[in-house]
């Protein structure tokens, strides 16, 4: 492990006064935000496991819950979001190679693309809102799965009659404990999904600060270590979305 | 203020003289261990004390030694793994022919109820040398069963059975605790355990008002609550017969195999979608906030009485995997001999109770 | 060695710059050292002003002096206080960020504001804490068991949920810049094998911290979640499973324990060393050790939950790994002891410190063994047996170390010594008064005396008389230090640079160190503890 020796003669600007050489500061730079990284990846890990333990002990409600969500929509966001990751990642080749314009750009790009993402999500809970599927009752009408959410429409929100339309040997009394159950798998839903939305705001603070120091100029060649480090932050976002895609939206979506 | 101050509880059960014998055991290696290191510094600390003469001879460290203590140690520790491993084995496995008591914890007190009606409040009392079983309950947060003089402790869960036993060996009366924190008057949730000769014992469960055998209990709320409108043995019962379910392994609608013990009939009655009897449709609402958690052990107990087998799990096996095919009784095909009505449910329940009181 | 009375330095990291923004907007790692110092003192008197309580009210067995109610809330209190404000950033945050780049050779750490971003989270989570003190302060101990905390309690739950929240952040960067600094900032010839063992001790703690403190949020934010939307996560009431809080729980809840001590013990490395003059007894297997003991504390979090209704098959697994890493800590133990084997020993302050806690953690330790030992666990799990435990360990051995390296690295952090003798009778009036303690509470649980009750049977007060007259006697012994190092900040002995003749780069700079820690980068070529090379005639203070 090298560490540099003296000091050059000549710092450049961006050089903390604690590190020998820009070389050694981009090292511990990256490195740092590995671990930050991994320290998230336990967070999400904690949340995850638990998700997944009462997938196993509420089986079908999980399924109902799942199926209730647009897979449309979520298919989207995850174009979205792998489309931000691409302007991302250019943005951190453009600054590497000292294109101002160009960072820019990509920078405003990758924002552009994850306010639509979190635009999708706004009008996802928003539906949820509307079909009274917001676990608890502080939030919205009172979680409500099987028919009474609606005075005027009986069939919104109605996880218990969605249950009976696949498959009618289901009892109603059955299918009314099933979506009562479903209220386990939104608390998930909403917890993973909030989390990773507040992790996208920040994301979106950091792009911000990014953006206008890429404006000023700061960045090129010589130093870029911001860019890369906002570059590796977004594409965890981007992975951790990946994994609730098919955890939240798809796995054993319909059972026939 | 009480002047005699004994250091070791009684030993009042079958198990307690092992488990002591463990501590004992513990209690020397400790103090050997303890007093060796303490010997060995301060005599160090004196031996090799700083003069202006004295120079430090710098040793880099024996791998012979490093391996020598950490085999040791090791070598110990496994012994004394096994050892616990053995008592707490003994401990865990289900007694045969216990008497069976129900207990149930809540903040911040405990119940009791004998097979033979007898009911007790914050104290419970059992005959020496017999095996006893104690199933537990809470009907809120977590508790824990302790009886120092026993040797013995269970955390008492919400929503899920928990059993302890013993068998007491000597008369007296000893300390029942709660020992996982739950609230206000934790320190309150306390009690009484009282070890009768066999003589004592039965006069004592004759002398209390008995309402009746738990069991008889049970079969009274099994009546007033409709559950023979449905669970009947004839054959165009809606709901599976339970005459000597208890305890045996049953097939599920989706082929798993379970056994019918203390908690799959209280979830059958609370939430009885979770394991539907092959050939039966889901159609059994929940009496979850109608039936109460000492009435779901007065059915329980009434349902082993139904049992040719008096509530004695199949073998002692507890875990469904270990059935074997040949032995699971077919109600699929018994009931393909009937044609199957589909019926709303009628009764004196309506179809969604889901209300607490 | 120097015959001149040894002088202050005319300018260093204090005197540098004056006024309150130089200090709340320091970058410098000893600053921050210094107001992580203060902090947590506040906090360890608080704690221990509820302890106090706590042994004032079980002189009765009846509950006579406080409520029920009250006194639920002091345990968890204490408890809480002292584990998040005061153990878990004690030797980290206070020692260890001022010393760690110095003794790596470096100016300092590899990220200095993320590192004043520390101290401000743990001011913020402080707050929380504050907040929930002066609202009455919680009531489920501070283990937060689900549903009693989630669906029963009427107290601040969730303001002191978000307030450990906070602080665990804090600890998580204070760990991920240790791991950094470690990593890539060693000065030249500072190779991994001639690192101090103090050095490898709050790696391996850091390591935990980074892995550990997650899942502690994660379940925390559950567990807020649960309780403010009454949703089912843990509470059975609602389909949740109160098993699943205990496993989120203890899964940080155990290696946080080694996050505690592991820097401790390093602390003690470095003590025994110099008070010996002798290079330490097996380095390498001390260091890995500490990696042991880390990696090994990840996966016995169960052994506190053998009665909690897991099956008999994990509980034999836990057993059996509960007992795995125990082995390393022994190890270190032996180790330390073949140190002052044909050493030449100074019984000074931080060395009588360093000798209780080899003592004290043996104890601690091998009580460990009896709550490992499935069979005996049913009988002493939730007893005082249990409380004697990890005070032994955690107050025995950690709070002991914590002082000795305070002592021991005084006159680095001040420029002056602190005086010996009052430190000395401090330390054995601790000795004597924590024994006094907690050992009778071995002998309560035992017995059969349940924790964190209130009221208990009468036969059970002579022993509770006794840990409470001890516990008067540790109080004195833990208030002298304050008043005798205040003391000698004005008027204790100029200590010059080297005041103990220990290696280590620490000390080859001056008391205090200058701002950027060296006047020039040192370049590393002795192994650490290189004692008896070019031996002079040790001074005899």
């Amino acid at each position: 492990m090298s560490t540099s020796q003296t000091t050059t003669t000549e710092h450049h600007p961006a050089l903390a006064q604690q590190f020998d050489s820009m070389e050694q500061q981009q090292d511990a730079s990256t490195f740092g935000m590995w671990v930050f990284l991994l320290t998230e990846i336990m967070m999400f890990g904690g949340l995850f496991t638990a998700y997944l333990i009462y997938r196993i002990k509420y089986y079908d409600a999980f399924v109902a819950g799942s199926t209730s969500i647009s897979v449309g929509w979520g298919f989207t966001n995850t174009l979205v979001l792998i489309g931000s990751s691409f302007t991302m990642a250019m943005a951190v080749w453009a600054a590497q190679k000292g294109f101002r314009k160009a960072q820019v750009w990509f920078l405003i790009g990758t924002m552009v693309l994850g306010a639509a993402f979190l635009g999708v999500k706004a009008k996802e809970y928003h539906d949820k809102w509307d079909e009274c599927h917001i676990p608890g009752h502080i939030i919205g009408k009172g979680f409500n799965a099987w028919g009474g959410c609606s005075a005027t429409d009986p069939k919104l929100g109605n996880i218990a009659d969605e249950i009976r339309e696949r498959d009618p040997k289901v009892p109603k009394v059955s299918a009314v404990q099933t979506a009562k159950q479903t209220e386990i798998f939104f608390s998930f839903y909403f917890a993973m999904t909030g989390l990773h939305a507040f992790h996208m705001v920040i994301g979106f603070g950091l792009l911000s600060w990014l953006l206008w120091r890429a404006y000023k100029g700061e960045f090129g060649p010589q130093y870029y270590t911001p860019v890369e480090l906002g570059g590796l932050y977004w594409h965890f976002v981007d992975i951790v979305w990946i994994y609730l895609f098919p955890l939240l939206y798809l796995i054993s979506r319909t059972r026939t | 203020m009480q002047l005699n101050f004994p250091i070791f509880p009684e030993q009042a059960s079958s198990m307690a003289g092992q488990v002591d014998a463990l501590y004992l055991f513990l209690v020397l290696i400790t103090t050997f261990f303890s007093l060796l290191i303490a010997i060995l510094i301060l005599f160090f600390a004196v031996k090799y004390r700083r003069t202006p003469e004295r120079k430090a001879e710098q040793i880099h460290g024996s791998t012979l030694l490093e391996i020598v203590w950490t085999v040791i140690p090791l070598g110990i520790s496994m012994v004394i793994f096994v050892w616990g491993a053995v008592i707490y084995y003994h401990m865990e496995r289900p007694p045969v022919n216990p008497l069976e008591i129900y207990g149930v914890g809540k903040q911040w007190m405990w119940k009791f109820q004998h097979p033979s009606g007898q009911r007790e409040i914050n104290a419970l009392h059992v005959p020496i040398g017999r095996d006893v079983k104690v199933t537990l309950i809470s009907q809120d947060v977590i508790h824990s069963f302790f009886v120092p003089a026993f040797r013995v402790k269970q955390d008492v869960l919400p929503n899920r059975y928990v059993f302890t036993w013993f068998k007491a060996t000597v008369p007296g009366t000893y300390h029942l605790f709660c020992s996982q924190y739950c609230g206000t008057k934790h320190s309150g949730m306390v009690g009484e355990v009282v070890a009768m000769t066999p003589e004592d014992y039965s006069t004592w469960l004759a002398s209390g008002k008995a309402e009746g055998s738990l069991a008889s209990l049970g079969e009274k709320a099994f009546q007033q609550y409709g559950c023979t409108t449905c669970h009947r043995p004839d054959s165009g019962a809606r709901g599976p017969n339970l005459e000597g379910v208890y305890g045996r392994p049953i097939r599920l609608t989706d082929n798993r195999v379970v056994l019918a013990d203390d908690n799959y009939i209280r979830e059958s009655i609370l939430e009885p979608n979770a394991k539907v009897v092959s050939g039966f449709q889901s159609i059994m609402p929940t009496f979850r906030g109608v039936v109460s958690e000492d009435e779901i052990i007065a059915i329980t107990e009434y349902l082993k009485h139904l049992s040719p087998q008096q509530a004695n799990p199949l073998n002692n096996r507890t875990s469904p995997t270990e059935i074997r095919d040949s032995e699971v009784p077919n109600i699929q095909q018994q009931n393909e001999q009937q044609p199957q009505q589909q019926q709303t449910p009628q009764g004196t329940r309506p179809a969604n109770p889901g209300k607490k009181p | 060695m120097s015959i001149d009375k040894p002088v202050m330095p005319e300018k260093h990291y204090l005197n540098d710059n004056y006024g309150i923004r130089s200090w709340l907007l320091t970058k410098d790692h000893k600053r921050i050292a210094i107001l992580y110092l203060f902090s947590i003192t506040v906090f360890f008197f608080i704690g221990g002003l509820f302890a106090g309580l706590i042994r004032l009210h079980l002189l009765t067995p009846n509950g006579e002096l406080f409520q029920a109610d009250t006194y639920n809330r002091l345990f968890t209190m204490h408890g809480v206080n002292m584990i998040f404000f005061f153990l878990i950033p004690s030797v980290p945050a206070v020692i260890g960020n001022f010393l760690i780049p110095i003794m790596i050779g470096t100016k300092d750490l590899a990220f200095p504001k993320i590192n004043l971003l520390s101290w401000y989270l743990y001011i913020g989570g402080a707050t929380f804490s504050l907040i929930t003190l002066l609202n009455g302060g919680v009531d489920t101990g501070w283990t937060f068991y689900a549903p009693l905390s989630s669906g029963y309690v009427k107290s601040p739950v969730i303001v002191m949920a978000v307030g450990i929240l906070i602080v665990g952040f804090s600890s998580i960067f204070t760990g991920l810049n240790f791991i950094v600094t470690v990593h890539r900032m060693r000065a030249p010839g500072m190779t991994w094998g001639r690192l101090p063992l103090f050095v490898w001790a709050n790696y391996a703690a850091s390591l935990i911290m980074i892995l550990g403190t997650p899942v502690i949020a994660i379940t925390l934010i559950l567990l807020a979640l649960e309780r403010g939307f009454h949703i089912g996560i843990f509470d059975p009431k609602l389909g949740g499973d109160p098993v699943l809080f205990q496993h989120m729980f203890w899964f940080y809840s155990h290696p946080a324990v080694y996050i505690m001590i592991l820097p401790g013990m390093g602390v003690i490395s470095e003590i025994v060393t110099c008070f010996s003059r002798k290079r330490v007894f097996g380095y390498s297997f001390i260091a890995f050790s500490s990696i042991a003991i880390a990696v090994f504390g990840f996966v016995v979090w169960a052994h506190h939950m053998f009665v909690a209704g897991i099956s008999v098959y994990s509980a034999l697994v836990f057993s059996l790994l509960s007992y795995a890493v125990a082995i390393p800590s022994a190890v270190k133990v032996f180790n330390w002891t073949a140190t002052m084997y044909k050493g030449s020993v100074k019984m000074d302050t931080p060395m009588l410190y360093a000798m209780a806690f080899i003592g004290l953690f043996t104890i601690g330790g091998l009580t460990g063994l009896f709550l490992a030992a499935l069979g005996l666990d049913i009988h002493i799990h939730d007893t005082y047996f249990v409380v004697a435990h990890f005070h032994y360990v955690m107050v025995g051995g950690m709070v002991t170390a914590y002082l000795g390296g305070l002592h021991f690295w005084w006159p680095k952090m001040t420029g002056r010594m602190y005086p010996e003798a009052p430190a000395k009778l401090a330390a054995l009036i601790t000795f004597i008064g924590f024994n006094l303690t907690f050992f009778p509470q071995f002998i309560l649980g035992y017995m059969g005396m349940p924790r964190r009750y209130w009221a208990y049977p009468p036969e059970f007060q002579v022993l509770n008389v006794l840990s409470s007259a001890g516990a008067s006697v540790l109080a004195v012994g833990f208030i002298l230090p304050l008043f005798y190092f205040l003391w000698s900040l004005k008027y204790g002995e100029v200590a010059g640079d080297n005041p103990w003749q220990a290696t280590g780069l620490e000390w080859e700079t001056t008391s205090p160190p200058p701002t950027h820690n060296f006047h020039h980068i040192p370049v590393v070529t002795k192994d650490p503890y290189a004692y008896g090379e070019d031996e002079e005639v040790p001074v005899v203070h």
